[in-house]
């Protein structure tokens, strides 16, 4: 059977690319056990330093494969046992992770891409909140991520009248990190993602959960967290380096531990 | 002082009695000897003057997933009787120094009812505690159903004793089966700081402080109120007590012996 998740790791960077063209990427069972698979896998190699998450062929992802969808299904199952864990596993990347949208993004792949922390859009992508036209609510974390990113009017504006946002619209409402035009989107993308692979690892995995933690706990608690995290922090070899290059005036080479 | 034993590890630090659970490789799964060893070391650090506090700690990514299913599999009743092997982790009850349990990674079956033996615990924010001896066709045996139910009640207790779910670090905290959650890389270092704490309060007062919260666990109120009172008085013969009083109204550091 064909890989529905193609993922492979390079010079820092693990890509995890959709490979369900045909289907527009639309997620299946399969998807989401191979997606997971790869997640995890990327969390474990201290080689990985950025993952990018993009689709094959015209698509980023559709969200959920319609011809899975039966009268009987039992939607709040499907989000428990495929879309949850993935979404959860995603939460705990320690590394930056890009979604590069070089296609439509569309119902959880819209979410999917709102719970990377950048989103890079191909100029002619657009992402589209389009549960509630079939009588559904935006899931996978979608109205968690989206009133953070973009307030909570616009989130609902959104999410109830679910109309296409074009790369530019998503720029001025702070959704898309940046839209690359199509000649240049592989070579951007890489860049972006090189400049992330460069980084003190640690430290920015730390920053994604410390900032993560700035919705959750109140200020005294937060402070607390960050006592610990910054002591990790202090005790990374990247962290000894960025203090000696910045005496011996040079740039620092972090090696992400 | 360092010895290699074959299941644990036992080390003395600045008053601190470190038990550290050594079979990473099985994820610390709890067999009959290696429970006598920490049984053993615990019983060694109570009469140990040097040890003020005991501290117990997995090793790699569990602190103690279950017990050794292939020692089990094949016993019957009367095997399991004669063996009698629960009697030593009745022993670790009788431990009269304070035991903090650092717990990262999984704590389950036999491994979350060592956690619950401790007087203490702290956790990585990634462990994950829970029963799973139900699935098993068994239960728990090592005081799983009474502590855990003691700690966060029936309700609670059932829930997790009757699904066999695992539950997360978090949820243990909001049970306060844990006392704090720390990130992994700090969890060892944040445990000596509090045993540290901890070992610099005066022996006796530990040591009595200890018996009567567990007597609040176990007694009605008004044998536990006697209990504390006794304890409270006893204290008033110890050198530590003046020592104590008399540098608090000269306004300065104690210091204390034990005695």
């Amino acid at each position: 059977m064909e890989k529905a998740v193609q993922y492979e790791v390079s010079e820092g960077i693990a890509r995890l690319t959709f490979n369900r063209s045909d289907k527009l990427n639309s997620f299946n069972e399969q998807m989401h056990t191979e997606m997971l698979l790869a997640l995890k896998d990327a969390n474990k190699n201290p080689d990985v330093r950025c993952l990018i998450i993009t689709g094959n062929g015209r698509a980023f992802s559709a969200g959920e494969d319609l011809d899975g969808v039966t009268e009987d299904m039992d939607h709040g199952e499907v989000i428990r046992k495929r879309y949850a864990p993935v979404m959860i596993q995603l939460s705990k990347m320690k590394m930056p992770v890009i979604a590069a949208v070089n296609g439509i993004a569309a119902g959880s792949g819209f979410s999917l891409a709102l719970a990377c922390d950048f989103r890079l859009m191909h100029e002619k992508a657009k992402l589209v909140q389009a549960f509630i036209h079939v009588g559904l609510i935006p899931d996978s974390g979608n109205l968690y991520y989206l009133p953070k990113l973009i307030g909570h009017a616009k989130a609902l504006e959104l999410a109830l009248f679910g109309e296409k946002i074009n790369a530019s619209q998503a720029l001025d409402l702070g959704l898309a990190t940046r839209v690359v035009a199509g000649e240049n989107w592989h070579d951007e993308v890489n860049q972006f993602a090189d400049r992330l692979a460069l980084m003190p690892t640690k430290a920015v995995g730390i920053i994604k959960q410390q900032l993560q933690k700035s919705w959750e706990y109140p200020l005294e608690e937060f402070l607390d967290c960050e006592s610990f995290s910054q002591r990790i922090a202090g005790l990374t070899s990247d962290h000894q380096e960025g203090v000696k290059a910045f005496r011996e005036k040079r740039l620092p080479e972090f090696k992400g531990n | 002082m360092n010895k290699q034993a074959s299941f644990i590890i036992t080390a003395v630090e600045n008053g601190i009695g470190m038990i550290t659970l050594n079979r990473p490789k099985v994820l610390n799964a709890i067999n009959t000897a290696m429970v006598g060893q920490i049984v053993q070391a615990m019983e060694q650090f109570d009469r140990n003057e040097h040890v003020k506090v005991i501290v117990l700690q997995g090793t790699g990514r569990a602190f103690a997933a279950g017990a050794d299913i292939d020692e089990m599999l094949e016993k019957n009743t009367i095997e399991l009787e004669l063996l009698n092997q629960f009697e030593d982790w009745d022993r670790i009850t009788w431990v009269k120094k304070p035991i903090i349990g650092a717990v990262q990674g999984f704590a389950l079956g036999g491994g979350f009812e060592l956690a619950l033996c401790c007087d203490m615990l702290l956790a990585a924010d990634d462990a994950e505690f829970g029963f799973p001896e139900v699935g098993l066709g068994i239960m728990p045996g090592a005081g799983g159903t009474q502590r855990l139910t003691k700690l966060i009640g029936k309700t609670n207790a059932m829930k997790w004793l009757l699904t066999g779910q695992r539950f997360s670090a978090k949820q243990a905290l909001d049970y306060g089966i844990v006392n704090s959650l720390l990130p992994a890389e700090l969890l060892s270092e944040e445990t000596m700081k509090l045993a540290k704490t901890i070992s610099e309060m005066p022996p006796l007062s530990l040591r009595l402080i200890k018996e009567a919260v567990h007597k609040a666990v176990d007694l009605p109120l008004s044998e536990g109120m006697h209990a504390e009172r006794k304890n409270f008085y006893l204290l008033f013969s110890s050198e530590d007590q003046k020592e104590g009083m008399c540098a608090f109204k000269e306004k300065r550091k104690p210091v204390f012996k034990g005695i």
